[in-house]
């Protein structure tokens, strides 16, 4: 199908929405004649099209920004110093310039998600053709693309289709980031506004590219019972010669599986990735080992073990070429985003890059036709393991003592370490011949390094952690359920009445990158306790990863203990980064497919539908880039509230209801367009957690909605109420708060919650059927 | 170490930096001054103990003699319950803070908004941040830590201590309160 397609105005298709005028644009889908869902009242928005939602969501949830810095430096008027109420040399207060920078954020990780998108879509037409089928999960997936139905009015069927949908979305892109230029956008509401806009859009673009891959790639098609997959640094055979993946964008991996196939190679050769590149290159073949999250990356080729390593783009350490030669491993670079001043070797013969990487000429190059990359990183892997002999660079035990005796507990390594760790205390021991102190620190170390130059005395201190750790880097090895793509709509059909009514508490999604306080461990704790709460729980990326290190009592990791469906009490895999779509995606088909609210260019409707009905809450527990905070922008936007850790907070702001004014907490009630009051759920939409404890106490209050019904309500009271009294103590101040009918409240905790409702001045609301918005009152559909 | 350069190297604010409690009786003065002064109590004061003296008893006195309602965050509820002290809030550190930027604000009791808010025991860079939007967006309450380290975001804020001197400094104020 030609990219061009039709082209059309939207005014033309429903042009009493004025907001559209002059919107053109090309949807290149001729399939659209096959939809006969009527078009909704906001295809392809623009910037302004859901401006009113975005408000209405914001006087609720109103900012509270934590600048990070009192200064602006964006432009040669500056610095300019925002202290207070002080305004730049543009005219910006602090508060406008916060959401600036929360916006810029959003757009950078969006035009990544996009951008990968874009080049994996590019990848696959070429291989298989733009006319390609999309199969996202044989007949039990009919809505393929819920998000891209929803925001473009568009119902894409093969892979030529995807292209104008992600036209769309580096056009929004585009505008957005030029809302941030100086004297652009000057109202702190209307940025946050723009910040829901690239976070939506970020939605579709990864959207695209996790249907686009497992499509045309053969991942797990929806698969409850995908493969299990190695995970963790222990899986390795060292003995073998070794590639190394890093990154997220999957063709060049593939392409290494590919020749190893084709060549009788695969049980030769160990195949090991970190982040989102080493989530999908399992999902390709399932021999792949995962390694683990982003902070891995130096422990792991600091181990020696890769024999080359192959990078692709984001959140790839950006000093790997340092590192890998320190390791004598050959660095292979294949994204034009990332190309790390190598050398491009593109258009050579494979013959010579390879003798060049073996015989040490070269350190690194950039190669990027895909098809080369997998025969020249396997031939260089061979080639080069026997006299590399695994040679890495983190100390013996006689060593780490001999470097802590240089020590002179001066503190600046501490100084330097996002987590406050305790080094000096550590090394001050092991200087004596005791590294237990360091070894405990290894699990609460992010491996971000930046300890290292900090250090005077030129001690290679993560190094040192690594090294006391060695005997428990041996011991990881864990396994976790690939990535299995989107949820089934007969599972949506079976749990959608379920969630809505509040039998199933909750969906609960970990998701994110591994930026943890207290490491990967947390991650794992709170999945299981919250499937076995009987939660959906859902996991993506580097969080599905670290929900999979860590073993119960009984000797189990989180996906032998729990079933990998969409179901209560199931720990759902969904895959990396771009497959985050898949859980929004979920939470639309629930008021698609179980409520039947129509989906096509709809999304007022539908995020109002999911706001006040459906208790979902994002975890992002270690989020670190800016591709989270679009991937929470998107959550915020359909009304999901998201939980962060405390590194969190320097996103630069939360999005914070207010309990205590009942006037926040009002809603139409559809039945009869009566404003009433709907309680403070979701109380909050962006909230960081100070500790593990807190953060499942609030995870368990952000999943009511002023929906529930009684046994819901009363369910979803009796997992808060009784994780309060274990974390937090006694019964939490705010159930009054909660408790709408007397039904509401658990029975086994009758008579607490009574007394305190009589403490209270507690009265009896009416339970709502909520909206927020007038022009749904007397119309629902279900 | 320089006893005014933020705990975390990286973490430079800007002009505005918080001034130093070099004395004990600086903060002493402090908070007696204040009209409503309010403590929020984090969960990293459980970890300290200096001398046999847990770090927690020792707020629960200054709270106590400076009759100063205490807000805990977390998990820290737990252990002033099983201390028989029944704090005034319960409230995650980001609630509280976002109530402290609204001018309008009556306070947990409903009386009056609060001039002085006493913060100690928050991770490092979460109480950098949290005491930026203060210092930023609640113009009408002063701000002060009692950690170890220096928080350049506060009004006032101790220099970056050793827990020792640190521990001599909170049993300072306590007794000076006591007066
Ligand atoms: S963008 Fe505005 S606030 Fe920032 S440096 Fe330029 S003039 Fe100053
Ligand atoms: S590498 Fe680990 S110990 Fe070093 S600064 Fe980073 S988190 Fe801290
Ligand atoms: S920075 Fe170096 S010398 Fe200073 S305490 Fe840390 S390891 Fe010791």
């Amino acid at each position: 199908m030609s990219r061009k397609g039709v082209s059309f105005r939207v005014k033309e298709i429903n042009s009493d929405i004025a907001q559209f005028r002059d919107l053109s644009i090309s949807i290149g889908a001729i399939h659209e004649e096959k939809w006969d869902e009527p078009m909704g009242p906001t295809p392809f928005p623009t910037l302004s099209t859901l401006r009113s939602w975005d408000h209405t969501l914001l006087k609720r949830y109103k900012p509270f920004y934590l600048p990070f810095c009192d200064l602006c430096c964006l432009c040669t008027y500056g610095k300019c110093d925002l202290t207070g109420t002080k305004r730049g040399a543009c005219g910006i207060s602090m508060s406008a310039q916060q959401s600036r920078t929360v916006l810029i954020a959003a757009c950078i990780g969006a035009a990544t998600h996009i951008s990968h998108s874009r080049d994996l879509l590019t990848h696959v037409i070429e291989q298989y053709g733009s006319d390609f089928p999309l199969n996202i999960g044989g007949t039990s997936v009919e809505v393929e693309a819920p998000i891209t139905r929803l925001v473009c009015g568009v119902k894409p069927e093969t892979l030529g289709d995807l292209e104008p949908v992600l036209d769309y979305c580096e056009n929004q892109v585009t505008q957005l980031l030029a809302v941030t230029h100086t004297g652009q956008e000057g109202n702190n509401l209307d940025f946050e506004s723009k910040v829901f806009h690239a976070g939506m859009v970020d939605h579709v673009g990864m959207e695209v590219a996790d249907i686009a891959q497992v499509s045309a790639l053969g991942f797990p098609k929806a698969d409850p019972e995908s493969a299990m997959a190695d995970l963790g640094l222990g899986t390795v055979d060292a003995t073998k010669p070794v590639v190394l993946v890093i990154g997220h964008n999957v063709p060049p991996s593939t392409s290494i599986i590919d020749y190893l196939r084709d060549n009788g190679l695969l049980s030769e050769i160990e195949v090991t990735g970190i982040c989102c590149t080493a989530m999908d290159i399992a999902r390709y073949s399932a021999k792949a080992k995962i390694i683990g999250p982003i902070s891995w990356q130096l422990r792991y080729i600091r181990s020696g073990v890769p024999d080359v390593i192959v990078i692709d783009e984001q959140c790839v350490r950006t000093d790997t070429l340092q590192e890998a030669a320190a390791i004598r491993t050959p660095l292979i670079a294949t994204s034009d985003k990332n190309c790390l001043g190598l050398p491009d070797r593109t258009n050579d013969p494979i013959d010579a890059i390879v003798a060049d990487f073996v015989s040490g000429k070269v350190a690194g190059a950039l190669v990027l036709d895909m098809e080369k990359v997998g025969e020249i990183a396997v031939r260089v892997a061979q080639g080069i393991a026997p006299n590399r002999k695994k040679q890495g660079t983190l100390p013996s035990k006689d060593r780490i003592i001999e470097l802590a005796k240089k020590c002179t507990q001066c503190m600046l390594c501490r100084r330097a370490c996002p987590n406050d760790l305790p080094i000096p205390q550590a090394i001050k021991p092991a200087a004596g011949g005791n590294l237990g102190p360091l070894n405990e620190l290894y699990d609460d170390c992010v491996g971000c390094g930046r300890c290292e130059p900090a250090c005077g005395q030129k001690i290679p201190v993560h190094s040192l952690i690594v090294g006391a750790a060695e005997k428990q880097t041996r011991e990881e090895t864990f396994c976790i359920r690939t990535g299995r793509g989107a949820i089934q709509d007969v599972e949506i059909r079976k749990v959608g009445g379920p969630i809505v009514l509040g039998e199933i508490p909750g969906i609960v999604a970990f998701v994110g990158c591994a930026n943890y306080p207290k490491g990967s461990r947390e991650v794992a704790e709170m999945c299981m306790e919250f499937a076995k709460r009987r939660y959906i729980v859902c996991t993506s990326g580097c969080s599905a990863m670290s929900a999979g290190m860590y073993r119960d009592k009984d000797g189990k990791t989180a996906y032998e203990k729990y079933s990998g469906a969409f179901e209560a009490g199931g720990i759902v895999n969904v895959g990396s980064c771009v497959s985050n779509a898949h859980i929004s995606g979920a939470a639309i088909k629930i008021a698609s497919i179980f409520a039947k609210r129509p989906l096509r260019g709809n999304y007022e409707e539908i995020a109002d539908y999911v706001h006040n009905r459906v208790g979902a809450v994002g975890v992002a527990w270690g989020a670190m880039s800016q591709k989270a905070a679009a991937i929470a922008a998107g959550f915020w936007r359909l009304g999901i509230p998201v939980v962060v850790g405390p590194h969190g907070t320097k996103y630069r702001r939360m999005l914070l209801g207010r309990a205590d004014k009942d006037e926040d907490w009002y809603v139409y009630d559809a039945r009869t367009g009566e404003k009433v009051y709907g309680g403070p759920v979701p109380e909050h939409l962006f909230f960081a957690a100070e500790t593990k404890e807190e953060a499942m106490v609030m995870i368990a209050k952000l999943t009511m909605r002023p929906n529930d019904t009684s046994k819901g309500r009363a369910n979803k009271l009796a997992n808060y109420v009784d994780l309060h009294k274990r974390h937090i103590g006694g019964l939490p101040p705010d159930v009054h708060r909660l408790v709408r009918v007397p039904a509401d409240i658990p029975l086994t905790m009758k008579s607490e919650i009574l007394e305190h409702l009589q403490q209270h001045d507690w009265k009896e609301q009416p339970i709502p059927d909520p909206t927020l918005l007038p022009r749904m009152v007397h119309t629902r559909r279900d | 170490m320089p006893l005014n350069e933020s705990w975390q190297t990286g973490e430079i604010p800007g002009p505005k930096k918080a001034s130093l409690i070099v004395k004990p009786d600086i903060a002493d003065a402090m908070i007696r001054r204040a009209k409503r002064p309010i403590l929020i109590v984090g969960h990293g004061i459980l970890e300290y103990e200096v001398e046999g003296l847990r770090l927690i008893d020792c707020l629960i006195e200054l709270a106590k003699k400076g009759k100063i309602p205490v807000v805990v965050t977390a998990s820290t509820n737990k252990e002033f319950l099983a201390r028989g002290y029944i704090p005034a809030a319960i409230m995650p550190a980001v609630d509280i803070a976002n109530r402290l930027t609204d001018a309008t604000w009556k306070g947990i009791d409903g009386k009056d908004t609060y001039d002085l808010a006493i913060f100690v025991g928050l991770p490092y860079s979460m109480e950098w941040t949290i005491l930026s939007g203060l210092k930023h967006f609640a113009p009408g309450v002063k701000t002060m830590t009692l950690d170890c380290v220096y928080q350049p975001n506060a009004s006032w804020s101790f220099p970056n201590s050793t827990i020792k001197e640190w521990a001599a400094s909170l049993r300072a104020i306590v007794a000076n309160l006591g007066d």
